[in-house]
């Protein structure tokens, strides 16, 4: 009886969400906002990667808020598995071969995920991306050496500076232009490393902020293993 | 069709199968590492579909991050399904 009701119920909700959606194209331009971003974006914001325009300079607020919401989620995790004794991490040793692959790896793990955010407004990627890359290169060595430590107050200073840049390259915005977050440092070239104004200065922000926060949060986890 | 249609093809194959593996492995572990492949999957799709962006977050949070996170959790917990 009630997997019959289920079924009823299902077949009614699908029939009416197929009916309201079907209406509506797949993939079809409706309105011009798409084509306005790509026209202007080189011109108005100096950044060559669309994409990073948009999240970081027309919709910078939001992105500030999702920089907030993970700051958030990081510092609850915190506080539920911080331990005060300065547990270790009770893994064991890995392999030779894993703790010599990783003692290769992990230079140039971190140095990819810094160059994915330095050049997040001129190739794919940004803070974000080079942010958990960057946490990923740490996670290897935390499984293959159990000696390696991340300083917590170290990474606390690196977030809460990273944030505090973000916050205030967005006053300056308020300051020497018209509203917060707005392009008050000049725009250069396209396609150069120095240039597209504050965005590079927000995503190496964004980066350092990112990859602190996982990596205190990879290593609160791992420490809670018996 | 081109070799890329092929490849796209296949790849939505196996991401179908990875993700009926993942529901239905009662080894968790296993179904973890289901998991992992449908994203190594999505993220190559990202990137045929010419959103390189996703595809880079894809790979590092969904192939890394949240496998480790998940392979923690059950080591605290029950590794097989009852």
């Amino acid at each position: 009886m009630r997997k019959a009701t289920a079924i009823i119920i299902l077949v009614f909700v699908g029939y009416y969400l197929f009916s309201a959606f079907s209406g509506i194209p797949f993939g079809e331009k409706r309105n011009n906002l798409g084509q306005y971003y790509l026209n202007n974006t080189i011109s108005q914001t100096g950044a060559v990667n669309a994409v990073t325009s948009i999240v970081v300079s027309y919709r910078g607020f939001d992105t500030l808020g999702e920089v907030t919401v993970l700051f958030i989620a990081s510092l609850g995790l915190g506080a539920i598995l911080y331990d005060k004794r300065g547990k270790k991490r009770r893994l064991q040793h890995a392999s030779l071969i894993v703790r010599f692959g990783a003692h290769i790896l992990y230079p140039l793990i971190v140095l990819l995920g810094a160059y994915v955010f330095v050049h997040g407004h001129l190739t794919p990627g940004g803070g974000f991306q080079g942010g958990a890359i960057i946490a990923t290169g740490v996670l290897l060595m935390f499984m293959s050496y159990r000696s390696f430590e991340a300083s917590h107050k170290a990474l606390t200073y690196v977030e809460s500076i990273a944030g505090m840049v973000f916050a205030a390259v967005g006053f300056g915005g308020l300051i020497w232009g018209n509203s917060f977050l707005q392009n008050f440092l000049p725009l250069g070239v396209p396609n150069a490393v120095v240039s597209a104004g504050i965005i590079p200065i927000i995503y190496i922000a964004v980066g350092f902020k990112v990859g602190a926060e996982l990596t205190g949060l990879l290593d609160n986890m791992l420490k809670t293993i018996k | 069709m081109t070799g890329l249609t092929i490849m796209v093809y296949v790849l939505a194959v196996i991401l179908i199968i990875a993700a009926l593996f993942a529901i239905k492995q009662k080894d968790l572990i296993l179904a973890v590492v289901g998991s992992s492949a449908i994203s190594v999957i999505l993220s190559i799709f990202y990137y045929v579909l010419q959103a390189p962006d996703v595809a880079l977050t894809e790979a590092a949070i969904g192939v890394a991050l949240s496998t480790i996170i998940f392979v923690i959790a059950i080591k605290k917990t029950e590794r097989y399904e009852k």
